[in-house]
């Protein structure tokens, strides 16, 4: 790139007769930005007349280090993109990758990838709640949110064997056959939670300092929202019904019966209400999911591209040699390219993967929704008090991680 | 004035319903986990310090067949095969590993490597205490990996699942 990246103006002369602007650096350690996200405030006494989000502090080269490692291996580095929410990383990879393959997934494979993704969105949804309400001085709900994540986590490391980094939806099925005895604690969760989330609002919906620091604050026009490519709970709280479970469903969410929720007012509240009405909806998905499970095997019968079940590796000769040569030289994915969106918990992730035919992938795109739900952020805080772009910050809930990649 | 008034009395009703949160709490059991002072609690398929197995003879599953350095995104596994000898029988299979590596200060714990090995030789532990302040010492030998049995001691069998790799 020939252009030079210029750095936000740091010391401005101050305006003749006007003492009170000033240039502040918010982060990348303050605690609010949740990361290392560093945004340079220019401050006209509380005011804030411009704001200038750096971002970067997190870059990790994911994307790059994608074309080093082979299809499978890719998946690790799918975990480690948005870290609140591995799952579904890991499932529109896979999705992608399976389009290209053209493989057909086993239904029950299809609806444990249902289950995980929506517990993986209210995984996601109370790190936001318990950390939003923190930076809004609301300590108890940051201890509340997180005994309940505790739970979703054990599920995840029941299933996988990590509680972040799970690694284990796959292109062509599920890592493993669903565990032992693993109905038990998402019975357990489903059965407890929705009295949790009562117990959430009626600390906050009825709490005069939450009410006063979200509602009417954090409104953006919804063209201007949708001109930078904002998605998710904050586009839905502007009252467009925008949902990729819903538009290009994918892993059989048309056959779940679900709501897309909605508001109109488009400040932090709106946003709230929302992401509080998805937990529920998303609860309802995993009942169903878990209600309606079909038997079957959990991964696709194709010998050439998906690991051979273990049983069978270890009896038969033929599914050890494919076994042998899936693991030395990788799965050949057949040239071609391929855009494949889901609905992530902060909105709309898109993996655009391209394949020369090798055993690696020529390119991996994220087209991750917290970049995108970032550029709102200039505008949003503009003419804001310092405190207020806290409030904002938190509502667009984005993962530096999932940023900067 | 009216106005002001029902503003306390609102903040006090919001306090009291915050204090009764408080007071449940302290009621209800503890949910926090007692670690270091207790034991961490594990789900069975934790992905931890990898444990090399034996098999019923004692003799080592691992063939060398370096099936989990392929499999490993990170290349942290070092293998160096050698051939077992009438004399000298390390392992169930032709080959044997005389060594055998993970670095864990690279190593992600994915389980590529579990999944790969098809004696199923090399498996997760639970132990995750590993923090150093010498990197070299993450580098972990064959012998600090592998269970711990005399040869031709019939090995108790670990429990592993029967439904995968970890
Ligand atoms: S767990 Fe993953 S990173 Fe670690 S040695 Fe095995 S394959 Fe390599
Ligand atoms: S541990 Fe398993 S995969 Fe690795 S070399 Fe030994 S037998 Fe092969």
């Amino acid at each position: 790139m020939s252009e030079t990246i210029t750095e936000p103006e740091l010391h401005h002369e101050p305006e003749a007769g006007s003492s009170r602007r000033m240039t502040l650096n918010m982060g990348p350690q303050h605690p609010s930005t949740h990361g290392v996200l560093r945004v340079v405030l220019e401050l006209d006494g509380e005011f804030i007349e411009k704001a200038t989000p750096e971002i970067g502090y997190l870059h990790t080269g994911i994307e790059k280090q994608c074309e080093a490692l082979n299809w499978q291996q890719v998946i690790t580095l799918t975990d480690r993109v948005d870290y609140l929410a591995n799952l579904s990383n890991n499932l529109c990879y896979s999705l992608a990758v399976e389009k290209l393959l053209g493989l057909e997934i086993p239904p029950k494979a299809q609806w444990l990838r249902v289950l995980l993704a929506e517990l993986t969105r209210i995984n996601s949804h109370l790190v936001w709640l318990g950390t939003h309400a923190l930076d809004m001085g609301a300590m108890t709900m940051f201890f509340l949110t997180f005994r309940e994540r505790e739970d979703l986590l054990r599920i995840f490391e029941m299933f996988s064997g990590q509680r972040l980094m799970t690694s284990y939806i796959r292109p062509g099925g599920l890592a493993l056959d669903p565990p032992r005895g693993w109905e038990k604690p998402v019975k357990a969760f489903l059965a407890d939670f929705p009295s949790k989330i009562d117990e959430y609002e009626s600390l906050l919906n009825a709490n005069p300092i939450w009410l006063r620091r979200t509602k009417g604050i954090g409104i953006l026009p919804v063209e201007e929202m949708l001109e930078v490519g904002i998605t998710g709970p904050l586009i839905r709280a502007a009252g467009i019904p925008m949902d990729a479970r819903k538009m290009t469903p994918y892993s059989s969410y048309e056959k779940f019966d679900f709501k897309v929720p909605t508001a109109t007012e488009n400040d932090v509240f709106a946003r709230y209400a929302v992401r509080m009405a998805e937990m529920r909806e998303s609860l309802k998905i995993v009942q169903q999911a878990l209600d309606g499970l079909p038997e079957g095997p959990t991964r696709a019968d194709a010998h050439r591209v998906v690991l051979p079940e273990r049983e069978k590796m270890k009896t038969q000769m033929e599914a050890l040699i494919y076994h042998f040569k899936i693991v030395t030289e990788g799965i050949a994915v057949p040239e071609g390219e391929i855009y494949q969106v889901v609905e992530s918990p902060r909105g709309e992730l898109g993996y655009y993967v391209v394949s020369d035919g090798s055993a690696k992938p020529l390119r991996v795109h994220m087209r991750t929704p917290s970049f995108a739900n970032l550029q709102g952020l200039p505008n949003l805080v503009e003419k804001r008090q310092i405190s207020d772009s806290i409030a904002i910050m938190g509502s667009l809930d984005f993962v530096l991680g999932d940023c900067d990649r | 004035m009216a106005n002001s008034i029902s503003e306390i009395l609102g903040s006090a009703a919001a306090i009291a319903k915050g204090m009764s949160v408080t007071l449940k709490e302290m009621m209800s059991p503890t949910v926090t986990e007692d670690y270091p002072d207790a034991p961490a609690k594990f789900q069975e398929r934790y992905r931890g310090v990898h444990v090399l197995q034996r098999d019923e003879a004692g003799l080592e599953k691992c063939v060398a067949c370096f099936l989990c350095a392929a499999a490993c995104p990170s290349n942290c596994i070092y293998i160096e095969a050698d051939e077992n000898t009438e004399k000298k029988r390390i392992s169930g299979g032709e080959r044997y590993a005389s060594v055998y590596n993970i670095d864990y200060s690279r190593c992600i714990f994915c389980g590529f490597c579990v999944e790969a090995c098809p004696t199923d030789a090399i498996t997760h532990g639970h132990q995750f205490e590993i923090a150093s302040y010498n990197t070299s010492t993450l580098i972990y030998r064959k012998e600090q990996m592998l269970v711990n049995i005399a040869p031709n001691v019939k090995a108790p069998a670990l429990p592993v699942e029967t439904t995968g790799g970890h």
